[in-house]
C-alpha cells in the first residue's frame, strides 16, 4: 500500500484501516481526475484554431450535451458515497468507540516537552509506582491502551505517525483516546499543533516493546519510582472529558 | 422604479465638477473606480512580493537548516513561525482578496455593466484607505517589541491571546487589528460591488446578460459579507483577551479556546470560496474569448456557484476534526464536505465542456486560464483526502494539507490574477503586452510551481507536520530522500520567484512602449471593450452603452463574424 | 468636489440604490451581532453559574432603555413621513429628537455601567460580564455611529436636500433598535 512506502511501519490495529482508506481514495479520485485530464488535453489539441473553421455554437442547455454532464455525476456521487462510508467507519472505530482498556497512559503536553506517566507494575495510574518519563513513551505490543491527553498551557497535538494517530490537547480538559500497538520498535512522536517557538523542538520517541520486554522494563522502573520520592506531577487541574 | 421622495437635485446627468483633476485628486485620493482599482492592484502586488520573500526565507531554512539566508540572516525558530504566519495571512488577506475582488471588481464591474463608476465613489475611496491602513499595521508588527505574531494564520488561543505563551504580546494585537481593519475595508467595498452590479446595469442588460466574472465577484462579496460577522466578533473578543485581560478563550478562567476555532472557521471556510469565485469568473471570460465559444451552461455555472456558496456555510468543522470537538459531529461535516465537491466538480466539467468544439488559441491569458483548470483539479481532488474524516486523523496538520491548499490558493491568487491581468492589460493601459515574454513567464512559473508542491504531497503523506522549522530533529523525517525533496521544492521556489521578474519587466516596458492596443484587441463581446483603452473618467463620455444580448455570443451561426458585441443593436 | 455618477441614479433591480445598500449593510451586521450573541448563548447554556452573575443586571434600567430606543424609533418613522411629504425642516427636527433618544440611551447606559463597575462587575470579573460589556458595547458603538450620521442627514434635510437619506438612516436606526430588542432579554431577563 502507498503509505507503507513512505512510513517506517503500520504499527497499530487501525493503521492498516487508514492506509486502506488512503489507497481507496487515491483510486476513486484518481480515476475521475485522469478522465477529466484526458478530455481536457484532448479538447485543447483537437479544437485548436484552424484557418477558416468556425467554432461550434453550443449553449449548454441542449440535452445531447448536458446528458454527459449529468452522467458524470453518477460515478462521482457513487465514489463519494463509498469514501464517506469507509471514512465514517474508520472514524467511528478510532474516535467514537472506546474499547476496554488493558492499560493506560497519561500524556501531558506543555511548552515544549512531553511528559508520559505510565501505570507501574500495578497497572493502575495514579499510584506511587507510576513511571514518569519526559519525551519517552514506553508501551507494550498487542496491549490496548487508553491515553489521557492533557495540556498545561496552549493547544498541542499528540501525533504518532506509525499509529496514524492524532489528537489535539486542550488546556483545561482531559481527552481520552486509544491505541493498540502491533509492531515493536522505536518511532517518532510529533507535536502537530503550533504551540510557540519550541513547536519544532518537542519531538518525542515511542518505544514499543514485546510483552516480555515491557514487563521487565516496568518491573525495573516501578521499583525505581517507588524508591525515589517523586515530586508532585504537573496537573492542569482539569475536567475529565472523554474523546467520545 | 422611481420613488416619491424628492431627491433634491433634479439633474439627471452626473454632476461632475468639470475642472482638471489635480495630481492628488487623481492618484492619491481618487474617486474614479479605475484608479482605486489600480491602488488595490499595486498594493496587493507589493504585498505579494513581501509574502513571496517570506516563503523564500523559510523554505531556505527548511532546505538548508541553520544557514544564513541571503536577505534575511539565520532563521531562528521564532523567525520561522513569524514568517509562515505572516506569509499565509498576507497572501490571503492582502494579496488574494485585494487583487481578485477589489482590483478586478472595481475595475471591471462598472465597465462590464456599462456604468460610469461605482454607485458610491466616496465609500469606495474610504475602503481603500482603510485597507491601506490595515496593510501598514500588519507590516508594522515586525518592528514592535517582541516582533511579529507567530501563531499561524489561524491564531488559535491560548497561544494567540497570552503573551507569556506567544512572546509576541504587542505583535499579536497588531496582527488581529490588521485583520479586523481589512475586514472592515472589504465590508465597505462589498457594498459597492453588490449594489452597483444589481442596480447600475446598462439598459437592456438582464441578469443572464451579466458577464460571469461580475456575477462571481458579486456572489463572493455577498458570501464575504454574510460570513465575516462571527470572526469580527471573535476578533474583538481576542483583542479584549490580549489587552484587557478578559477570558473569552481562556480555559483557566471559564473561557473556551474552541469557541475561537468555530468563529474563525465559520468564516474561514466560506472565505476560500470568496477568493475562488472571482478566479473562476476570470477563467470563464478568458476561456470564452480564446475558444470563440459560448460558455457551456451559463445558468449551470451560476447556480453551482450559488450552491457552493450556500454549502460553504455547512462544512467548517472539517478543519477541526481532531480539535477536540464532539466526535459525532465529525460525521456530519465529513458528509457536507464531500458533498461540496460535487458542484465544484460540475463547474469544472462545464468549463472543460466549453472547450469542446471550440476554436482555441493558446494566447498568454488562455494559457493561464487553462493552467487554472488543471492545477485547481489537483487541488480539488486532494481535498477529498482531507474531508474524509477517517483519513484526516492521519493527515491533519501535515504537509499534505499544505500542498492541497496551495494547489487551490495558488491557482486562485496567482494563476487567476495573471490570467486576468494579461487579458485586461490592453484595456487598463492601452498597450499590448509582449506575448513571447508572457509565455516564457508562464512556463517558468507553472513548471516550478508543480515542482514545489508535488513533493510536499509526498512529504505530508510520510508524516511531516506543518510549522516545524527543522526536521533534522525527527529521525523518521531526516532521511536523505526527504531532505532531497525539500531542497527540490526550495530550488524550484527560487526559480519561480525569479521568473516573476520577467512579468514585471514585460508589464513595465509594455506600459511604457508597447504597441497600442486599440479598443478591442481580442475581439471580445463584453462592454468594457467598447470603451477607449484606457477608458477616460466616466468611461464613455460619448454616452453610456445599451445592452442587447448576452456576453458569450461567439461563433453564432447566423453571423459571419465570430463575435457579437453586447452593445451592437440587433 | 463631489461627483455623483450616473450609475448612482440607476435602479435596474427596482430598488433605490441607497436603500439596497443599507439593507446589505444590515445583513452583514446581523451576522456580526449573530456571532456575538450566538457565542454568548452557547457559553450561557454551558455555564449554569452565569445565572448568578446575570442576576445582578438591572432589568428596570434595561426596560427604561428599551422604552427610550423604541420611542426614538417612533420619531425616526415620523421623520421619514415628513421627508416623504417634502417637509425637510420637520424631518430634521424629528431626526434631532431621534438623536436625543440615542443620547439619552447612552447616558442611562453610562450611569448603569459606572454603577456596575464601581461594584466590581468589571469586564474582567468573569466571562458573563465580558460578554455583557462586549455585546452591549458593540451595540452602543452602533448607536453612537447612528447618531452622528443622523446629525449629518438632518443638517442637509433641513435645507430640503437629499431627503431620501432620512429613510435610509431610519432603516439603520430601526436595526439598531432590533438588536437591542434581542440584547435586552438575553442580558437582563434570562436569569
Amino acid at each position: 500500500m502507498i503509505l507503507d512506502y513512505l512510513l517506517p511501519a503500520s504499527a497499530s490495529t487501525y493503521a492498516n484501516d487508514i492506509d486502506v482508506l488512503f489507497d481507496v481514495i487515491t483510486v476513486l479520485v484518481g480515476i475521475p481526475f485522469l478522465v477529466a485530464c484526458y478530455l481536457f488535453f484532448a479538447f485543447l489539441v483537437r479544437f485548436k484554431a484552424k484557418d477558416g473553421e468556425k467554432a461550434m455554437y453550443i449553449t449548454g442547455t441542449e440535452h445531447k450535451y448536458m446528458k454527459w454532464i449529468h452522467r458524470a455525476h453518477i460515478p462521482i456521487l457513487t465514489f463519494d458515497l463509498v469514501i464517506v462510508v469507509m471514512a465514517v467507519n474508520v472514524w467511528y472505530d478510532v474516535k467514537q468507540n472506546l474499547p476496554e482498556q488493558e492499560s493506560a497512559v497519561r500524556v501531558i503536553a506543555q511548552q515544549w516537552a512531553w511528559t508520559f506517566v505510565h501505570a507501574g507494575a500495578d497497572n493502575t495510574l495514579g499510584t506511587a509506582d507510576d513511571i514518569t518519563k519526559v519525551n519517552e513513551l514506553h508501551v507494550s505490543k498487542d496491549t490496548l491502551y487508553h491515553f489521557k491527553l492533557e495540556s498545561l498551557d496552549v493547544l498541542h497535538n499528540f501525533s504518532v505517525p506509525v499509529f496514524r494517530l492524532k489528537q489535539d490537547a486542550i488546556p483545561g480538559r482531559v481527552i481520552t483516546g486509544w491505541f493498540e500497538p502491533t509492531v515493536a520498535g522505536e518511532f517518532d512522536v510529533q507535536c502537530a499543533e503550533i504551540c510557540g517557538i519550541g513547536h519544532g523542538l518537542m519531538p518525542a520517541r515511542i518505544h514499543i516493546k514485546s510483552k516480555g520486554d515491557y514487563a521487565a522494563w516496568v518491573e525495573k522502573e516501578s521499583a525505581l519510582a517507588l524508591a525515589s520520592a517523586s515530586a508532585p506531577l504537573p496537573s492542569s487541574g482539569s475536567i475529565e472529558i472523554a474523546a467520545r | 422604479m422611481a420613488e416619491s421622495i424628492p431627491v433634491g437635485h433634479a439633474d439627471e446627468h452626473a454632476d461632475h465638477d468639470h475642472h482638471e483633476m489635480t495630481f492628488s485628486e487623481k492618484y492619491i485620493f481618487p474617486l474614479d473606480h479605475k484608479m482605486i482599482a489600480m491602488q488595490y492592484m499595486f498594493t496587493g502586488m507589493f504585498m505579494a512580493l513581501i509574502g513571496g520573500f517570506f516563503s523564500y526565507a523559510f523554505r531556505m531554512q527548511l532546505a538548508f537548516p541553520g544557514m544564513n539566508v541571503p536577505g534575511w540572516g539565520v532563521v531562528s525558530p521564532n523567525d520561522y513561525n513569524a514568517l509562515v504566519t505572516n506569509h499565509g495571512t498576507i497572501m490571503i488577506f492582502w494579496v488574494a482578496m485585494p487583487v481578485l475582488i477589489a482590483a478586478f471588481g472595481n475595475y471591471l464591474i462598472p465597465l462590464m455593466i456599462g456604468a460610469d463608476d461605482m454607485v458610491f465613489p466616496k465609500i469606495n475611496r474610504l475602503s481603500y484607505q482603510i485597507f491601506l491602513l490595515s496593510a501598514i499595521v500588519i507590516l508594522a508588527a515586525f518592528f514592535v517589541e517582541g516582533g511579529a505574531f507567530g501563531g499561524a494564520w489561524t491564531a488559535y488561543p491560548p497561544l494567540s491571546t497570552k503573551a507569556e505563551y506567544s512572546l509576541t504580546g504587542l505583535g499579536s494585537t497588531f496582527w488581529i487589528t490588521a485583520v479586523f481593519l481589512e475586514f472592515v475595508a472589504f465590508l465597505l467595498g462589498g457594498i459597492n460591488f453588490i449594489t452597483t452590479a444589481m442596480n447600475a446595469r446598462a439598459p437592456g442588460m438582464k441578469m443572464w446578460d451579466i458577464p460571469m466574472v461580475v456575477w462571481m465577484i458579486v456572489i463572493a462579496s455577498i458570501l464575504f459579507m454574510l460570513s465575516v460577522g462571527p470572526l469580527l466578533a471573535g476578533g474583538i473578543m481576542m483583542i479584549f483577551d490580549q489587552q484587557l485581560g478578559t477570558a473569552f478563550f481562556d480555559p483557566d478562567r471559564g473561557g473556551d479556546p474552541i469557541l475561537w476555532q468555530h468563529l474563525f472557521w465559520f468564516f474561514g471556510h466560506p472565505e476560500v470560496y470568496v477568493v475562488l469565485l472571482p478566479a473562476i469568473g476570470i477563467t470563464a471570460d478568458v476561456m470564452c474569448v480564446f475558444s470563440r465559444k459560448k460558455l457551456f451552461g451559463y445558468k449551470t455555472v451560476l447556480y453551482t456557484a450559488i450552491g457552493t456558496g450556500v454549502l460553504s456555510f455547512t462544512v467548517w468543522a472539517h478543519h477541526q476534526f481532531v480539535a477536540g470537538i464532539d466526535p459525532r459531529m465529525a460525521n456530519v461535516f465529513t458528509v457536507t464536505t464531500l458533498l461540496i465537491s460535487v458542484p465544484i466538480a460540475e463547474m469544472l466539467f462545464v468549463y472543460i465542456a466549453t472547450l469542446y468544439g471550440g476554436s482555441i488559441t493558446l494566447s498568454t491569458p488562455m494559457l493561464w486560464a487553462m493552467a487554472f483548470i488543471f492545477e485547481f483539479l489537483i487541488g480539488g481532488v486532494t481535498g477529498i483526502f482531507l474531508g474524509a474524516s477517517g483519513n484526516d486523523i492521519y493527515m491533519h496538520d501535515t504537509y499534505f494539507v499544505l500542498a492541497h491548499f496551495h494547489y487551490t490558493f495558488y491557482p486562485i491568487a496567482i494563476i487567476g490574477t495573471y490570467a486576468g491581468f494579461t487579458f485586461w492589460f490592453p484595456k487598463m493601459f492601452g498597450k499590448m503586452m509582449n506575448d513571447t515574454l508572457g509565455k516564457l513567464h508562464f512556463w517558468l512559473t507553472i513548471i516550478p510551481f508543480n515542482m514545489i508542491f508535488l513533493p510536499l504531497f509526498v512529504l505530508g503523506a510520510a508524516g511531516q507536520h506543518r510549522r516545524i522549522y527543522d526536521f533534522t530533529n525527527y529521525p523518521e523525517l531526516a532521511m536523505p530522500w526527504q531532505q532531497d525533496l525539500r531542497v527540490l521544492a526550495t530550488v524550484s521556489l527560487c526559480v519561480m520567484l525569479g521568473a516573476q521578474l520577467i512579468f514585471f519587466y514585460n508589464a513595465i516596458t509594455s506600459w511604457i512602449s508597447g504597441p497600442p492596443a486599440g479598443k478591442n484587441p481580442w475581439n471580445s463581446n463584453t462592454l468594457e471593450w467598447t470603451a477607449a483603452s484606457p477608458p477616460p473618467h466616466g468611461n464613455w463620455p460619448e454616452g453610456l452603452p445599451t445592452c442587447y444580448r448576452g456576453p458569450y455570443e461567439y461563433s453564432h451561426p447566423e453571423r459571419e463574424e465570430d463575435f457579437w458585441p453586447q452593445n451592437e443593436p440587433a | 468636489m463631489s461627483a455623483r455618477p450616473i450609475a448612482t441614479t440607476r435602479s435596474a433591480a427596482g430598488i433605490p440604490t441607497q436603500r439596497l445598500a443599507v439593507w446589505w449593510i444590515i445583513a452583514s451586521e446581523i451576522v456580526i451581532f449573530g456571532g456575538v450573541l450566538g457565542s454568548y448563548i452557547m457559553h450561557r447554556l454551558a455555564h449554569g453559574i452565569w445565572a448568578d452573575y446575570a442576576a445582578n443586571t438591572n432589568p428596570w434600567i434595561g426596560l427604561t432603555n428599551t422604552f427610550i430606543l423604541l420611542t426614538s424609533s417612533l420619531f425616526a418613522v415620523l421623520a421619514h413621513q415628513a421627508a416623504e411629504r417634502g417637509d425637510g425642516k420637520r424631518a430634521a427636527n424629528l431626526l434631532y429628537l431621534t438623536c436625543l433618544g440615542g443620547a439619552m440611551f447612552l447616558c442611562v447606559k453610562g450611569y448603569e455601567w459606572s454603577y456596575e463597575i464601581s461594584h466590581g462587575m468589571t469586564i474582567t470579573a468573569n466571562t458573563f460580564w465580558s460578554f455583557y460589556y462586549t455585546a452591549a458595547g458593540i451595540h452602543a458603538l452602533h448607536v453612537i455611529a447612528g447618531c452622528i450620521i443622523m446629525l449629518f442627514v438632518a443638517e442637509t434635510a433641513k435645507k430640503n436636500l437629499e431627503l431620501h437619506r432620512v429613510e435610509i438612516i431610519g432603516i439603520y436606526w430601526h436595526f439598531v433598535d432590533v438588536v437591542w430588542i434581542f440584547l435586552f432579554p438575553l442580558l437582563y431577563i434570562a436569569k
